[in-house]
């Protein structure tokens, strides 16, 4: 018996071995995408895997954003990781900082021969991923940036237009509050939204050395005058409900699409989700100007996540990713997936294509995001932020701006706090890498 | 003259005693060594660059007043867990033990909490008094109440203290019930007849005589609420609204899995560990012998 046990088993492994040698190179994909944007992901790979037989590309999900790249990371440490991994934007200066373990996707497109021109690609969505010299180290693939949503029933009913300046968000919120609503207005993301995005908007430095991206020796300085002054107005507003906040990330949706904030300043990729989840006519905006701070508007920044090649695999896979992230980035799949999810086009002709089509003439609006990236040419304040730590440092804001909103700090108290936080990350980082 | 019998020394003690020292060393020491050794080097997250830094990030701990406010709030909590879900499953159990109709079903239904896993059981709790889908959100409003434990630090730890609580609650009754059960009735029915009404009955006699549960369950339900915790609050609060609810244990797991700071994340758990231990050993050897057996 134990005999016959043993004898099947080794014939399973050596089967299994076979098996292996005469399929197709399989390229595992670690990915963060949940519900109906995991079966999107799931329908890329599908389809390009039906595109050819020699490589097969297999997409798992593995939790949220934080989950999936310390997934990745703990396999990496125990030689178990993916070929291919999505990380989200705040994760960049980590992985760029791990020399050893990533393989820049622009060198990997040189060494296996794809056809790549990053010329292709929209230079706000690219430039985030870039080293200071220009080499593109991860493949972009779901970008977003915020945006402000609104309630168009309630903006109407309460006579107020849809607000171009912070001074009309105000305006519209009390006019809203006055009508009934229980919220003028609120954000998710906020130190996205509210910090990394309102000083990208305005054109004003949120750490030295061009936002970390000229060297790891970057300060926090975001304790200025236009990014309190914004803050404490907002905490202002939250004393007649004109805003209300309403939990980290994107949990204060519901408030938005259940009706009781009017205004709703957060990623444009919850297109998706207020689609599905809102009763009223909604419609997407730029962001706010603060007249107070900028003349006219820079550009924004984008957040979501790149691809990223993990070093210490074969070049047969290595081949096959190439091959993947090129298909990725073609116009057709590139146009479907911002037509469906929401996110940006990455490239310009996925972009045309989308006009082509008429997406944006039967979807007003959501081409906002792509208008706000490209709305300049990215400068040092607005090309993006690389800071190492930044999860953690993106807690401390979190936490300093729920002091804010709680009453127990002023604007001014809690973001000296925060950057003094958030340096000493910074400078532990510094220090760990090298 | 001491009398001894000598066995042949053999191997049968080792190898018996064998699989309980390998499952020590295995899940024990090996990796509480390993923390140990972690939590002295400063490394980046993939590993590829390390520095031995002895105890820097000790140091760095002790200078944090984050770290020593995340102290006294786990004291607190885990005081406060303690203290509500004991009060209440002493109540309970007190009107479980008088029951006599239909007794197995109260004693079944307040069992159940204990089968929910901890992160559903903050599930539910979150569900309930989110502020804008909860009914207990609701209905306070409806009462004046305003609730919001996104922004609201002293909300969010009452909310987790509740939910903490209510999930040990099963698991205290059954204890107290258990001890108030095997109180000899005749004490109780003397004390009856002398005269003494439910209340004195039950602070002179039964609440004494249960002393040694209590104690017990004081260390149980502190362990609990220092480490079995973590998947309520991951589930409620994620340690905020600006770290109003972040505790020891959740600090150490966002420290370490959230901030890749591996080195600082092991000196806490290192910390924690010493805690423990010394929580531990006063436990047993002060307060054990105040308790009444």
């Amino acid at each position: 018996m134990k005999h016959s046990t043993l004898g099947s088993i080794v014939a399973g492994v050596a089967l299994s071995f076979a098996s292996t040698a005469f399929a197709q190179v399989e390229i595992q994909w670690w990915h963060a995408m949940g519900g109906t944007n995991g079966e999107r992901v799931d329908k890329i790979a599908a389809d390009f895997n039906a595109t050819q037989s020699d490589y097969k590309i297999v997409p798992v999900y593995k939790g949220n954003y934080t989950e999936t790249m310390t997934g990745a990371i703990a396999a990496f440490r125990a030689k178990e990781h993916p070929t291919i991994v999505q990380v989200f934007e705040v994760g960049t200066a980590t992985m760029m900082a791990a020399k050893g373990a990533i393989y820049p996707v622009e060198q990997l497109m040189a060494d296996t021969g794809e056809p790549f021109d990053k010329g292709d690609f929209l230079p706000a969505v690219i430039s985030y991923y870039q080293t200071p010299d220009g080499e593109l180290l991860s493949m972009p693939f779901n970008s977003s940036t915020p945006v402000l949503w609104y309630n168009k029933d309630a903006l109407d009913a309460a006579g107020a237009e849809v607000p171009t300046t912070w001074a009309e968000v105000k305006d519209a919120s009390q006019k809203l509050v006055d009508n009934g609503m229980k919220c003028g207005f609120s954000f998710g993301w906020q130190s996205w939204v509210m910090i990394e995005n309102f000083s990208a908007w305005h054109n004003i430095p949120m750490g030295t050395k061009e936002n970390g991206f000229a060297g790891f020796d970057t300060e926090l300085v975001f304790n200025n005058d236009a990014v309190i002054n914004r803050l404490a107005d907002v905490a202002d507003m939250g004393k007649d409900s004109l805003f209300v906040y309403g939990g980290r990330r994107g949990d204060s949706l519901p408030m938005f699409t259940g009706g009781e904030c009017g205004m709703w300043l957060n990623s444009s990729a919850y297109y998706g989700s207020i689609k599905s989840q809102s009763e009223f006519n909604f419609g997407q905006t730029m962001l706010p100007l603060d007249t107070d701070v900028a003349e006219a508007q820079q550009n924004s920044i984008i957040g979501g996540a790149t691809l990223w090649v993990l070093a210490g695999k074969s070049d047969e896979e290595y081949k096959g990713t190439a091959k993947f992230l090129n298909y990725l980035a073609s116009p057709e799949v590139q146009a479907w997936w911002h037509q469906e999810t929401g996110y940006v086009p990455i490239t310009q002709a996925a972009y045309e294509l989308s006009q082509e089509q008429g997406f944006y003439e039967s979807n007003p609006g959501t081409d906002t995001a792509i208008k706000q990236l490209s709305l300049n040419e990215p400068t040092p304040a607005s090309r993006g932020i690389r800071f190492g730590n930044f999860v953690q440092i993106r807690d401390i804001i979190n936490e300093e701006m729920e002091a804010i909103w709680a009453g127990d700090k002023t604007a001014r108290e809690a973001m000296d706090t925060a950057v003094e936080r958030g340096n000493v990350l910074l400078r532990k980082f510094e220090r760990a890498i090298q | 003259m001491l009398k001894r019998v000598h066995f042949p020394s053999s191997l049968l003690p080792y190898l018996l005693v064998a699989p309980q020292v390998l499952i020590t060393l295995i899940f024990f020491i090996w990796p509480a060594s390993q923390a140990l050794w972690q939590s002295m080097l400063i490394e980046d997250a993939f590993g590829l660059s390390t520095e031995f830094v002895w105890f820097e990030n000790f140091q760095a701990l002790m200078d944090d007043p984050l770290y020593l406010a995340t102290f006294k709030r786990t004291a607190f909590f885990s005081l406060a867990v303690a203290f509500v879900s004991m009060s209440f499953s002493l109540i309970l159990a007190g009107f479980a033990d008088r029951v006599i109709r239909g007794a197995t079903a109260y004693r079944t239904l307040l069992i159940w909490p204990y089968a929910i896993a901890p992160v559903l059981a903050g599930a539910l709790w979150v569900f309930m008094f989110n502020p804008t889908l909860g009914i207990v959100a609701y209905g306070l409003e409806f009462l004046g109440y305003e609730w919001n434990h996104k922004v609201n630090g002293g909300q969010a730890m009452a909310l987790v203290i509740m939910a903490a609580a209510w999930k040990q609650v099963a698991y205290n009754f059954l204890f107290y019930l258990a001890a108030m059960q095997s109180i000899p009735k005749s004490v109780v029915e003397a004390a009856a007849i002398d005269g003494a009404g439910p209340m004195k009955r039950f602070w002179t006699i039964i609440f004494p005589l249960i002393s040694p549960t209590t104690f017990f369950l004081l260390v149980i339900n502190m362990v609990y609420a220092f480490f079995d915790t973590f998947g309520i609050i991951h589930a409620v609060t994620q340690g905020g609204p600006a770290n109003a609810t972040t505790i020891l244990v959740y600090k150490v797991f966002n420290d370490g899995f959230v901030g890749l700071d591996l080195g600082g994340s092991a000196a806490q758990s290192v910390i924690l560990m010493a805690l423990v231990i010394a929580m531990t050993v006063v436990q047993f050897r002060f307060i054990e012998r105040k308790v009444e057996y």
